[in-house]
Protein backbone atom coordinates (compact mmCIF):
# COMPACT_ATOMS: atom_id res chain seq x y z
CA UNK A 1 0.00 0.00 0.00
CA UNK A 2 1.56 3.46 -1.40
CA UNK A 3 0.83 6.11 1.07
CA UNK A 4 1.71 9.94 -0.48
CA UNK A 5 2.20 12.18 1.27
CA UNK A 6 2.60 16.10 -0.61
CA UNK A 7 4.42 18.61 1.23
CA UNK A 8 1.14 20.96 1.54
CA UNK A 9 -0.24 18.34 3.62
CA UNK A 10 2.67 17.18 5.61
CA UNK A 11 2.55 20.15 8.39
CA UNK A 12 -1.07 19.07 8.78
CA UNK A 13 -0.62 15.47 9.06
CA UNK A 14 2.41 16.05 11.90
CA UNK A 15 0.66 17.91 13.93
CA UNK A 16 -2.73 15.83 14.57
CA UNK A 17 -0.65 12.65 14.65
CA UNK A 18 1.61 14.88 17.26
CA UNK A 19 -1.87 15.44 19.03
CA UNK A 20 -3.12 12.37 19.51
CA UNK A 21 0.30 10.28 20.44
CA UNK A 22 0.45 10.51 23.73
CA UNK A 23 1.59 7.68 26.09
CA UNK A 24 -0.24 4.44 25.01
CA UNK A 25 -2.40 3.17 28.39
CA UNK A 26 -0.86 0.77 31.22
CA UNK A 27 -4.37 -1.67 29.89
CA UNK A 28 -3.37 -1.57 26.10
CA UNK A 29 0.19 -2.17 27.02
CA UNK A 30 -0.89 -5.11 29.11
CA UNK A 31 -3.00 -6.68 26.55
CA UNK A 32 -0.49 -6.11 23.53
CA UNK A 33 2.36 -7.47 24.99
CA UNK A 34 0.31 -10.89 26.02
CA UNK A 35 -0.81 -10.78 22.50
CA UNK A 36 2.73 -10.64 21.37
CA UNK A 37 4.01 -13.61 23.84
CA UNK A 38 1.05 -15.18 21.67
CA UNK A 39 2.16 -14.31 17.93
CA UNK A 40 5.78 -13.78 18.21
CA UNK A 41 6.67 -16.92 19.34
CA UNK A 42 7.24 -20.23 18.32
CA UNK A 43 7.71 -24.14 19.97
CA UNK A 44 11.07 -25.10 18.31
CA UNK A 45 12.45 -28.70 19.52
CA UNK A 46 11.70 -29.21 23.04
CA UNK A 47 10.84 -25.77 23.79
CA UNK A 48 7.01 -25.44 23.46
CA UNK A 49 4.52 -22.34 23.96
CA UNK A 50 3.33 -23.83 27.06
CA UNK A 51 6.39 -22.47 28.57
CA UNK A 52 5.43 -18.94 28.16
CA UNK A 53 2.37 -20.05 31.02
CA UNK A 54 2.61 -17.34 33.36
CA UNK A 55 2.00 -19.19 37.19
CA UNK A 56 1.00 -16.41 39.63
CA UNK A 57 4.53 -16.22 40.96
CA UNK A 58 6.11 -14.71 37.42
CA UNK A 59 2.85 -13.46 36.85
CA UNK A 60 3.50 -11.19 39.83
CA UNK A 61 7.15 -10.88 40.03
CA UNK A 62 7.59 -9.50 36.38
CA UNK A 63 5.44 -6.45 37.34
CA UNK A 64 7.25 -5.91 40.70
CA UNK A 65 10.53 -5.64 38.57
CA UNK A 66 9.29 -3.63 36.39
CA UNK A 67 7.88 -1.03 38.77
CA UNK A 68 10.25 -1.33 41.34
CA UNK A 69 7.56 -1.99 44.07
CA UNK A 70 8.26 -5.31 45.69
CA UNK A 71 5.21 -7.62 46.60
CA UNK A 72 3.48 -6.82 49.39
CA UNK A 73 3.84 -9.07 52.33
CA UNK A 74 0.46 -10.88 51.82
CA UNK A 75 1.15 -12.04 48.37
CA UNK A 76 4.81 -12.80 48.50
CA UNK A 77 3.86 -14.94 51.81
CA UNK A 78 1.44 -17.02 49.82
CA UNK A 79 3.80 -17.56 46.72
CA UNK A 80 6.54 -18.74 49.16
CA UNK A 81 4.10 -21.23 51.01
CA UNK A 82 2.44 -22.35 47.83
CA UNK A 83 6.01 -23.64 46.08
CA UNK A 84 6.87 -24.83 49.42
CA UNK A 85 4.22 -27.26 49.05
CA UNK A 86 6.06 -28.23 45.74
CA UNK A 87 9.60 -29.56 47.56
CA UNK A 88 9.45 -33.31 47.11
CA UNK A 89 12.18 -34.92 49.69
CA UNK A 90 14.58 -37.24 48.42
CA UNK A 91 12.57 -40.91 48.29
CA UNK A 92 15.75 -42.83 49.78
CA UNK A 93 16.29 -40.22 52.51
CA UNK A 94 19.97 -39.40 51.40
CA UNK A 95 20.71 -35.70 51.66
CA UNK A 96 24.29 -35.94 50.18
CA UNK A 97 25.40 -37.67 47.02
CA UNK A 98 28.76 -37.54 45.00
CA UNK A 99 30.87 -33.86 45.19
CA UNK A 100 32.78 -35.02 42.49
CA UNK A 101 29.68 -35.45 40.42
CA UNK A 102 28.20 -32.45 41.53
CA UNK A 103 31.18 -30.35 40.84
CA UNK A 104 30.51 -31.53 37.18
CA UNK A 105 26.59 -30.70 37.40
CA UNK A 106 27.31 -27.18 38.23
CA UNK A 107 29.99 -27.08 35.33
CA UNK A 108 27.45 -27.94 32.98
CA UNK A 109 25.22 -25.92 31.02
CA UNK A 110 23.37 -28.52 29.01
CA UNK A 111 19.97 -29.41 28.56
CA UNK A 112 16.37 -27.69 28.06
CA UNK A 113 17.35 -25.53 24.86
CA UNK A 114 15.68 -25.70 21.74
CA UNK A 115 19.10 -27.30 21.05
CA UNK A 116 19.22 -29.64 22.99
CA UNK A 117 17.13 -32.75 23.40
CA UNK A 118 14.74 -35.00 25.05
CA UNK A 119 17.61 -37.23 26.07
CA UNK A 120 20.19 -34.73 26.85
CA UNK A 121 21.58 -34.80 30.56
CA UNK A 122 20.77 -31.48 31.99
CA UNK A 123 23.25 -29.68 33.73
CA UNK A 124 22.77 -27.25 36.35
CA UNK A 125 24.21 -24.04 34.95
CA UNK A 126 25.41 -23.03 38.83
CA UNK A 127 28.92 -21.44 38.03
CA UNK A 128 26.94 -18.97 35.33
CA UNK A 129 25.53 -17.30 38.72
CA UNK A 130 27.37 -18.60 41.93
CA UNK A 131 31.06 -18.82 42.88
CA UNK A 132 31.66 -22.35 44.03
CA UNK A 133 34.66 -24.03 44.70
CA UNK A 134 38.42 -21.77 44.84
CA UNK A 135 40.00 -23.70 41.98
CA UNK A 136 37.10 -22.34 39.34
CA UNK A 137 38.03 -18.47 38.42
CA UNK A 138 35.25 -18.30 35.59
CA UNK A 139 32.29 -17.74 37.81
CA UNK A 140 29.43 -15.23 37.46
CA UNK A 141 28.16 -12.76 40.21
CA UNK A 142 24.43 -12.95 39.72
CA UNK A 143 24.21 -14.94 42.56
CA UNK A 144 25.96 -14.40 45.78
CA UNK A 145 29.25 -16.54 46.39
CA UNK A 146 28.83 -20.53 47.48
CA UNK A 147 32.49 -20.59 48.52
CA UNK A 148 32.63 -22.59 51.99
CA UNK A 149 29.08 -22.69 51.57
CA UNK A 150 28.91 -25.38 54.58
CA UNK A 151 31.83 -24.54 56.48
CA UNK A 152 30.58 -21.05 57.17
CA UNK A 153 27.58 -22.63 58.36
CA UNK A 154 28.83 -24.72 60.61
CA UNK A 155 28.36 -28.26 58.77
CA UNK A 156 31.00 -30.04 60.07
CA UNK A 157 28.73 -33.21 60.36
CA UNK A 158 26.25 -32.99 57.56
CA UNK A 159 24.05 -36.09 58.51
CA UNK A 160 24.25 -34.75 62.24
CA UNK A 161 21.48 -33.53 63.78
CA UNK A 162 22.89 -30.28 64.61
CA UNK A 163 23.57 -30.07 60.44
CA UNK A 164 19.88 -30.70 59.64
CA UNK A 165 18.10 -27.72 59.48
CA UNK A 166 20.77 -26.40 56.94
CA UNK A 167 20.23 -29.36 54.76
CA UNK A 168 16.92 -29.51 54.72
CA UNK A 169 16.96 -25.74 53.82
CA UNK A 170 19.56 -26.27 51.00
CA UNK A 171 17.43 -29.08 49.60
CA UNK A 172 14.46 -27.37 49.79
CA UNK A 173 16.30 -24.09 48.30
CA UNK A 174 17.89 -25.94 45.11
CA UNK A 175 14.49 -28.06 44.29
CA UNK A 176 12.13 -24.48 44.46
CA UNK A 177 14.05 -21.57 45.55
CA UNK A 178 10.65 -19.30 45.47
CA UNK A 179 9.59 -21.64 48.75
CA UNK A 180 11.91 -19.07 50.36
CA UNK A 181 12.13 -15.94 48.40
CA UNK A 182 8.97 -15.28 46.06
CA UNK A 183 10.48 -13.75 43.29
CA UNK A 184 14.23 -15.60 43.60
CA UNK A 185 16.00 -15.45 40.46
CA UNK A 186 17.38 -18.38 41.30
CA UNK A 187 15.67 -21.05 38.69
CA UNK A 188 13.19 -24.22 40.61
CA UNK A 189 15.96 -26.68 40.51
CA UNK A 190 14.20 -29.72 41.63
CA UNK A 191 10.23 -28.49 40.55
CA UNK A 192 11.09 -27.91 36.93
CA UNK A 193 12.79 -31.15 36.13
CA UNK A 194 15.82 -29.00 35.44
CA UNK A 195 17.93 -31.63 37.50
CA UNK A 196 16.78 -35.35 38.78
CA UNK A 197 17.11 -35.90 42.69
CA UNK A 198 20.14 -37.85 42.30
CA UNK A 199 21.79 -34.55 40.86
CA UNK A 200 20.54 -32.66 43.28
CA UNK A 201 22.20 -35.36 46.02
CA UNK A 202 25.48 -34.26 44.67
CA UNK A 203 24.88 -30.78 44.08
CA UNK A 204 24.60 -30.88 47.76
CA UNK A 205 27.23 -32.83 48.66
CA UNK A 206 29.18 -30.36 46.65
CA UNK A 207 28.35 -27.84 49.50
CA UNK A 208 27.83 -29.62 52.17
CA UNK A 209 30.45 -32.57 51.89
CA UNK A 210 33.15 -31.37 54.70
CA UNK A 211 35.27 -33.20 51.69
CA UNK A 212 34.28 -31.12 49.06
CA UNK A 213 36.68 -28.55 47.38
CA UNK A 214 34.09 -26.21 48.64
CA UNK A 215 34.27 -26.52 52.02
CA UNK A 216 38.40 -26.66 51.92
CA UNK B 1 61.33 -13.15 6.69
CA UNK B 2 59.59 -16.21 7.84
CA UNK B 3 57.30 -16.79 10.45
CA UNK B 4 54.47 -19.04 11.42
CA UNK B 5 51.99 -17.11 12.77
CA UNK B 6 50.01 -18.78 16.10
CA UNK B 7 47.52 -18.35 18.32
CA UNK B 8 49.09 -15.96 20.56
CA UNK B 9 46.61 -14.19 22.03
CA UNK B 10 44.84 -17.50 23.32
CA UNK B 11 48.38 -18.96 25.07
CA UNK B 12 48.46 -15.14 26.73
CA UNK B 13 44.97 -15.94 28.16
CA UNK B 14 45.61 -19.77 28.63
CA UNK B 15 49.26 -18.99 30.59
CA UNK B 16 47.41 -15.96 32.92
CA UNK B 17 44.30 -18.54 33.45
CA UNK B 18 46.82 -21.35 34.98
CA UNK B 19 48.15 -19.46 37.94
CA UNK B 20 45.91 -20.79 40.54
CA UNK B 21 45.66 -18.14 43.32
CA UNK B 22 43.30 -15.52 43.90
CA UNK B 23 45.23 -13.66 42.07
CA UNK B 24 44.15 -15.77 39.11
CA UNK B 25 40.84 -14.03 38.86
CA UNK B 26 42.35 -10.76 38.17
CA UNK B 27 45.14 -11.83 35.62
CA UNK B 28 42.19 -14.20 33.81
CA UNK B 29 40.30 -10.52 33.32
CA UNK B 30 42.96 -8.80 32.45
CA UNK B 31 44.46 -11.14 29.84
CA UNK B 32 40.90 -11.62 28.50
CA UNK B 33 41.15 -7.67 28.12
CA UNK B 34 44.30 -7.67 26.42
CA UNK B 35 42.86 -10.42 23.75
CA UNK B 36 40.20 -8.31 23.43
CA UNK B 37 41.92 -5.50 22.56
CA UNK B 38 44.38 -7.29 20.18
CA UNK B 39 41.64 -8.24 18.51
CA UNK B 40 40.34 -4.57 17.58
CA UNK B 41 42.74 -4.36 14.86
CA UNK B 42 41.58 -6.65 11.95
CA UNK B 43 37.86 -7.28 12.59
CA UNK B 44 36.82 -10.15 10.64
CA UNK B 45 33.76 -7.46 10.53
CA UNK B 46 35.59 -5.65 7.67
CA UNK B 47 34.85 -8.76 5.17
CA UNK B 48 30.98 -8.60 5.78
CA UNK B 49 30.85 -4.94 5.64
CA UNK B 50 32.67 -5.31 2.10
CA UNK B 51 30.32 -8.17 1.20
CA UNK B 52 27.30 -6.06 1.80
CA UNK B 53 28.55 -3.39 0.12
CA UNK B 54 28.82 -5.03 -2.99
CA UNK B 55 25.56 -6.57 -2.43
CA UNK B 56 24.02 -3.42 -1.80
CA UNK B 57 25.02 -1.73 -5.50
CA UNK B 58 24.69 -5.22 -7.23
CA UNK B 59 22.02 -5.62 -9.29
CA UNK B 60 19.56 -8.89 -8.23
CA UNK B 61 16.69 -10.59 -7.78
CA UNK B 62 13.93 -11.05 -10.06
CA UNK B 63 13.38 -7.39 -10.80
CA UNK B 64 17.20 -7.28 -11.56
CA UNK B 65 17.48 -4.08 -8.72
CA UNK B 66 20.01 -2.95 -6.84
CA UNK B 67 19.42 -1.69 -3.37
CA UNK B 68 20.98 1.92 -3.61
CA UNK B 69 17.28 3.69 -3.40
CA UNK B 70 16.17 1.55 -0.36
CA UNK B 71 14.56 3.77 2.29
CA UNK B 72 16.20 3.26 5.76
CA UNK B 73 13.86 5.85 7.20
CA UNK B 74 16.19 9.15 6.28
CA UNK B 75 15.62 8.84 2.52
CA UNK B 76 16.19 6.68 -0.56
CA UNK B 77 19.63 5.99 -0.84
CA UNK B 78 20.60 7.68 2.81
CA UNK B 79 22.72 5.00 4.44
CA UNK B 80 24.79 7.27 6.71
CA UNK B 81 23.04 7.93 10.28
CA UNK B 82 20.15 5.67 8.87
CA UNK B 83 21.33 2.87 12.10
CA UNK B 84 21.34 4.89 14.90
CA UNK B 85 17.67 6.04 14.28
CA UNK B 86 16.38 2.10 13.47
CA UNK B 87 13.85 0.74 15.00
CA UNK B 88 11.43 3.92 13.83
CA UNK B 89 7.92 3.44 11.98
CA UNK B 90 7.73 3.51 8.67
CA UNK B 91 4.78 4.59 6.73
CA UNK B 92 4.87 2.53 3.57
CA UNK B 93 4.66 -0.76 5.64
CA UNK B 94 2.50 0.79 8.75
CA UNK B 95 5.02 -0.28 10.66
CA UNK B 96 8.23 -0.04 13.38
CA UNK B 97 10.94 -2.22 11.52
CA UNK B 98 14.35 -2.55 12.69
CA UNK B 99 17.56 -2.67 10.17
CA UNK B 100 17.17 -6.31 9.18
CA UNK B 101 13.27 -6.46 8.55
CA UNK B 102 13.81 -2.64 6.85
CA UNK B 103 16.60 -4.04 4.47
CA UNK B 104 14.04 -7.43 3.52
CA UNK B 105 11.20 -4.63 2.70
CA UNK B 106 13.68 -3.43 0.45
CA UNK B 107 14.79 -6.58 -0.85
CA UNK B 108 11.10 -7.13 -1.61
CA UNK B 109 9.90 -3.92 -2.92
CA UNK B 110 12.97 -3.35 -4.98
CA UNK B 111 14.38 -6.47 -6.22
CA UNK B 112 11.44 -8.94 -5.93
CA UNK B 113 12.33 -11.31 -3.17
CA UNK B 114 9.99 -12.74 -1.07
CA UNK B 115 9.82 -11.26 2.77
CA UNK B 116 8.40 -14.58 3.97
CA UNK B 117 11.47 -17.08 2.16
CA UNK B 118 14.27 -15.05 3.56
CA UNK B 119 12.13 -14.55 7.05
CA UNK B 120 12.13 -18.63 7.22
CA UNK B 121 15.42 -18.87 6.04
CA UNK B 122 18.38 -19.94 8.96
CA UNK B 123 20.61 -17.47 9.77
CA UNK B 124 24.43 -17.83 8.09
CA UNK B 125 22.16 -19.37 5.06
CA UNK B 126 21.18 -17.93 1.54
CA UNK B 127 19.59 -14.65 1.34
CA UNK B 128 19.73 -14.47 5.22
CA UNK B 129 23.73 -14.44 5.19
CA UNK B 130 23.07 -11.20 2.39
CA UNK B 131 20.67 -9.33 5.16
CA UNK B 132 23.32 -9.48 7.69
CA UNK B 133 26.05 -8.56 4.85
CA UNK B 134 24.06 -5.48 4.59
CA UNK B 135 22.93 -5.19 7.89
CA UNK B 136 26.77 -4.68 9.01
CA UNK B 137 27.76 -2.51 6.12
CA UNK B 138 24.75 -0.13 6.93
CA UNK B 139 25.38 -0.15 10.43
CA UNK B 140 29.44 0.65 9.43
CA UNK B 141 28.16 4.05 7.76
CA UNK B 142 26.98 5.46 11.47
CA UNK B 143 30.09 4.38 13.45
CA UNK B 144 30.73 6.97 16.23
CA UNK B 145 27.63 8.57 15.64
CA UNK B 146 25.24 8.34 18.62
CA UNK B 147 21.46 6.58 18.77
CA UNK B 148 18.80 8.67 18.57
CA UNK B 149 15.66 6.99 17.90
CA UNK B 150 12.24 8.33 17.52
CA UNK B 151 9.50 8.21 20.09
CA UNK B 152 7.17 10.15 18.25
CA UNK B 153 4.96 7.67 16.95
CA UNK B 154 2.24 5.89 18.89
CA UNK B 155 3.50 2.79 17.44
CA UNK B 156 7.27 4.13 18.27
CA UNK B 157 5.84 4.78 21.92
CA UNK B 158 3.40 1.10 22.18
CA UNK B 159 6.75 -0.54 21.06
CA UNK B 160 8.59 0.86 23.86
CA UNK B 161 6.12 0.00 26.78
CA UNK B 162 5.44 -3.43 25.21
CA UNK B 163 9.35 -3.67 24.87
CA UNK B 164 9.98 -3.17 28.19
CA UNK B 165 7.22 -5.17 30.06
CA UNK B 166 8.30 -8.02 27.79
CA UNK B 167 11.92 -7.50 29.22
CA UNK B 168 10.78 -8.42 32.89
CA UNK B 169 8.45 -10.78 31.74
CA UNK B 170 9.39 -13.90 33.72
CA UNK B 171 9.56 -17.24 31.25
CA UNK B 172 10.78 -20.49 30.34
CA UNK B 173 11.48 -23.43 32.74
CA UNK B 174 14.09 -21.29 34.46
CA UNK B 175 11.92 -18.51 35.08
CA UNK B 176 14.09 -16.42 33.56
CA UNK B 177 13.56 -12.79 32.51
CA UNK B 178 15.70 -10.85 30.16
CA UNK B 179 16.20 -8.45 33.56
CA UNK B 180 17.12 -11.75 34.72
CA UNK B 181 20.83 -11.10 33.49
CA UNK B 182 20.23 -7.46 32.32
CA UNK B 183 18.48 -5.81 34.93
CA UNK B 184 21.30 -4.85 37.19
CA UNK B 185 24.82 -2.98 37.57
CA UNK B 186 27.70 -4.44 37.80
CA UNK B 187 27.01 -8.39 37.05
CA UNK B 188 28.52 -11.13 34.87
CA UNK B 189 27.50 -14.40 33.97
CA UNK B 190 30.35 -16.39 33.80
CA UNK B 191 33.30 -14.28 32.97
CA UNK B 192 30.94 -11.94 30.52
CA UNK B 193 30.25 -9.16 31.77
CA UNK B 194 26.66 -8.01 31.67
CA UNK B 195 25.11 -4.61 30.58
CA UNK B 196 22.41 -3.69 32.22
CA UNK B 197 19.71 -2.98 29.64
CA UNK B 198 16.99 -1.18 31.63
CA UNK B 199 18.81 2.09 31.43
CA UNK B 200 22.02 3.79 29.12
CA UNK B 201 24.88 1.02 29.52
CA UNK B 202 27.36 3.71 27.96
CA UNK B 203 28.95 3.99 24.58
CA UNK B 204 30.03 0.76 22.36
CA UNK B 205 28.07 -1.22 25.01
CA UNK B 206 24.78 -3.12 24.61
CA UNK B 207 22.98 -2.18 21.93
CA UNK B 208 25.50 0.07 20.49
CA UNK B 209 27.32 -3.29 19.83
CA UNK B 210 26.01 -5.21 17.73
CA UNK B 211 25.87 -6.19 14.59
CA UNK B 212 29.30 -7.86 15.41
CA UNK B 213 31.61 -10.66 14.66
CA UNK B 214 31.91 -13.01 17.15
CA UNK B 215 35.41 -14.62 17.19
CA UNK B 216 34.25 -17.73 19.03
CA UNK B 217 31.83 -19.09 16.36
CA UNK B 218 33.43 -16.56 13.32
CA UNK B 219 30.26 -15.58 12.92
CA UNK B 220 28.27 -12.02 12.26
CA UNK B 221 25.70 -11.69 14.20
CA UNK B 222 22.92 -8.83 14.27
CA UNK B 223 20.39 -7.79 16.55
CA UNK B 224 17.90 -10.46 15.01
CA UNK B 225 20.40 -13.21 16.00
CA UNK B 226 21.50 -11.69 19.31
CA UNK B 227 18.05 -12.14 20.63
CA UNK B 228 17.41 -15.41 19.37
CA UNK B 229 19.67 -16.86 21.02
CA UNK B 230 19.42 -14.63 24.30
CA UNK B 231 15.65 -16.48 24.41
CA UNK B 232 17.31 -20.19 23.44
CA UNK B 233 19.69 -19.54 26.19
CA UNK B 234 16.42 -18.35 28.65
CA UNK B 235 14.99 -22.16 27.51
CA UNK B 236 12.60 -19.77 25.62
CA UNK B 237 10.47 -21.07 22.90
CA UNK B 238 12.16 -19.36 19.76
CA UNK B 239 10.97 -15.71 18.63
CA UNK B 240 9.69 -15.48 15.30
CA UNK B 241 12.12 -13.66 13.27
CA UNK B 242 11.47 -10.06 12.75
CA UNK B 243 8.26 -10.27 15.38
CA UNK B 244 7.05 -8.17 17.16
CA UNK B 245 8.92 -8.92 20.35
CA UNK B 246 12.28 -8.39 18.89
CA UNK B 247 11.37 -5.48 17.32
CA UNK B 248 9.20 -3.86 21.22
CA UNK B 249 12.44 -5.22 22.44
CA UNK B 250 14.87 -3.37 20.30
CA UNK B 251 13.10 -0.41 20.78
CA UNK B 252 13.32 -0.24 24.63
CA UNK B 253 16.99 -0.76 24.46
CA UNK B 254 17.86 1.21 21.54
CA UNK B 255 15.62 4.14 22.80
CA UNK B 256 17.60 2.98 26.20
CA UNK B 257 20.39 3.51 24.47
CA UNK B 258 20.11 7.35 23.75
CA UNK B 259 22.99 9.27 22.94
CA UNK B 260 25.40 6.40 23.80
CA UNK B 261 27.89 5.87 20.45
CA UNK B 262 27.16 3.10 18.13
CA UNK B 263 30.79 1.23 17.94
CA UNK B 264 29.14 -0.95 15.19
CA UNK B 265 30.43 -2.96 13.64
CA UNK B 266 31.99 -4.81 17.17
CA UNK B 267 33.96 -7.59 18.22
CA UNK B 268 32.89 -10.06 20.55
CA UNK B 269 34.56 -13.15 22.42
CA UNK C 1 38.37 -17.06 -6.71
CA UNK C 2 38.24 -16.65 -2.93
CA UNK C 3 36.29 -13.33 -1.26
CA UNK C 4 38.79 -10.57 -1.36
CA UNK C 5 40.95 -9.81 1.37
CA UNK C 6 40.86 -6.36 3.05
CA UNK C 7 44.49 -4.90 2.85
CA UNK C 8 45.66 -1.15 4.51
CA UNK C 9 49.20 -0.04 3.92
CA UNK C 10 50.46 3.23 5.72
CA UNK C 11 53.60 4.84 6.24
CA UNK C 12 55.19 6.62 8.55
CA UNK C 13 58.77 7.65 8.44
CA UNK C 14 60.94 5.24 7.46
CA UNK C 15 58.44 2.37 8.19
CA UNK C 16 55.32 0.65 6.48
CA UNK C 17 52.44 -0.79 7.79
CA UNK C 18 50.65 -3.32 6.51
CA UNK C 19 47.20 -4.43 8.07
CA UNK C 20 45.79 -7.89 5.77
CA UNK C 21 42.30 -9.35 6.75
CA UNK C 22 42.42 -12.62 5.01
CA UNK C 23 38.52 -14.20 4.23
CA UNK C 24 39.52 -18.17 4.45
CA UNK C 25 37.76 -21.11 6.90
CA UNK C 26 40.99 -21.96 8.33
CA UNK C 27 39.85 -25.65 8.93
CA UNK C 28 42.86 -27.66 10.85
CA UNK C 29 41.84 -31.02 9.92
CA UNK C 30 42.14 -32.18 13.87
CA UNK C 31 38.45 -31.30 14.26
CA UNK C 32 35.92 -34.08 14.05
CA UNK C 33 32.34 -33.91 12.81
CA UNK C 34 28.84 -35.28 15.06
CA UNK C 35 29.80 -38.60 13.23
CA UNK C 36 33.57 -38.43 14.60
CA UNK C 37 34.96 -38.14 11.29
CA UNK C 38 37.48 -36.38 10.95
CA UNK C 39 36.78 -32.97 8.68
CA UNK C 40 39.15 -32.73 6.04
CA UNK C 41 41.88 -29.38 6.90
CA UNK C 42 41.44 -26.60 4.24
CA UNK C 43 43.73 -23.67 5.41
CA UNK C 44 46.07 -21.48 3.89
CA UNK C 45 49.88 -22.56 3.50
CA UNK C 46 51.94 -19.89 2.29
CA UNK C 47 51.41 -15.97 2.15
CA UNK C 48 53.78 -13.57 0.37
CA UNK C 49 53.75 -9.70 0.39
CA UNK C 50 55.70 -8.05 -1.83
CA UNK C 51 56.62 -3.87 -2.53
CA UNK C 52 56.93 -3.34 -5.78
CA UNK C 53 57.63 -6.51 -6.72
CA UNK C 54 60.23 -6.95 -4.03
CA UNK C 55 59.34 -9.71 -1.78
CA UNK C 56 58.50 -8.09 2.06
CA UNK C 57 57.52 -10.76 3.83
CA UNK C 58 57.07 -14.69 3.50
CA UNK C 59 54.82 -16.32 5.92
CA UNK C 60 54.09 -20.29 6.70
CA UNK C 61 51.00 -20.47 7.96
CA UNK C 62 49.00 -23.62 9.41
CA UNK C 63 45.64 -25.27 10.62
CA UNK C 64 46.51 -23.55 13.63
CA UNK C 65 46.12 -20.24 12.31
CA UNK C 66 42.48 -19.30 13.36
CA UNK C 67 39.66 -18.57 10.72
CA UNK C 68 39.47 -15.09 8.69
CA UNK C 69 43.30 -14.57 9.65
CA UNK C 70 44.72 -11.10 10.65
CA UNK C 71 48.17 -10.16 9.51
CA UNK C 72 49.68 -6.51 10.39
CA UNK C 73 53.77 -6.49 9.29
CA UNK C 74 55.97 -3.61 8.81
CA UNK C 75 59.04 -2.99 6.13
CA UNK C 76 61.14 -0.24 6.02
CA UNK C 77 61.19 1.98 2.75
CA UNK C 78 58.25 2.17 1.04
CA UNK C 79 56.36 5.39 0.35
CA UNK C 80 52.88 6.91 -0.57
CA UNK C 81 51.61 5.91 -3.77
CA UNK C 82 53.46 2.47 -3.71
CA UNK C 83 51.95 -0.77 -4.09
CA UNK C 84 51.60 -3.31 -1.95
CA UNK C 85 50.44 -6.52 -3.14
CA UNK C 86 49.67 -10.04 -0.64
CA UNK C 87 49.09 -13.40 -2.08
CA UNK C 88 48.18 -16.73 -0.16
CA UNK C 89 48.08 -20.25 -1.20
CA UNK C 90 45.56 -23.08 0.68
CA UNK C 91 46.70 -26.77 0.50
CA UNK C 92 43.79 -27.29 -1.39
CA UNK C 93 45.58 -24.78 -4.41
CA UNK C 94 43.10 -22.27 -4.11
CA UNK C 95 44.74 -18.76 -4.52
CA UNK C 96 44.45 -14.75 -3.56
CA UNK C 97 45.96 -11.63 -4.86
CA UNK C 98 44.75 -8.53 -3.59
CA UNK C 99 46.74 -5.02 -3.51
CA UNK C 100 46.60 -2.01 -2.00
CA UNK C 101 48.50 1.56 -2.11
CA UNK C 102 50.67 2.31 0.39
CA UNK C 103 48.64 5.80 1.94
Amino acid sequence: MKKIHSLVLLPVVAIVLSACSSAPSPADVNKATADMLKSSFQARGIAGLNRLNQDQANAECAVADATGKPLDEKMSKAIEEANMKTVKWPTDGKFLGDWKEGEKIAQSGRGLTWTDTATTENGGNCYNCHQISKEEISFGTLGPSLYNYGKLRGVTDPNSAGGKAIVEYTWGKLWNARAYNACSQMPRVGHMAILNQKQIQDVMALLLDPASPVNK
Amino acid sequence: MKFVASRVALAVVALSAAVGTAHAQGTAAEGIAKYREMLQDGNPAELFEMKGEELWKQKRGPKMASLEQCDLGKGPGVIKGAFVELPKYFADTGRVQDLETRLITCMETLQGFKSEDIAKTAFGRGEMANVTALATYVATASKGMRFNLSQKHAQEKMMYETGKQLFFTRGGTHDFSCASCHGSDDKRIRLQDLPNLTKNPGDGIGFAAWPAYRVSNAQMWGMQLRLNDCFRQMRWPEPKFGSDATIALSVYMGVNAKSAESIVPAIKR
Amino acid sequence: MADPMRIRAAVAGDETTVRVLMSHIMEPGTRRDAAGALIPGHFIRDVEATHNGKVVLEAAFSGAVAQNPFLSFKFKGGAKGDKVVVKWVDNKGDTRTDEAVIA
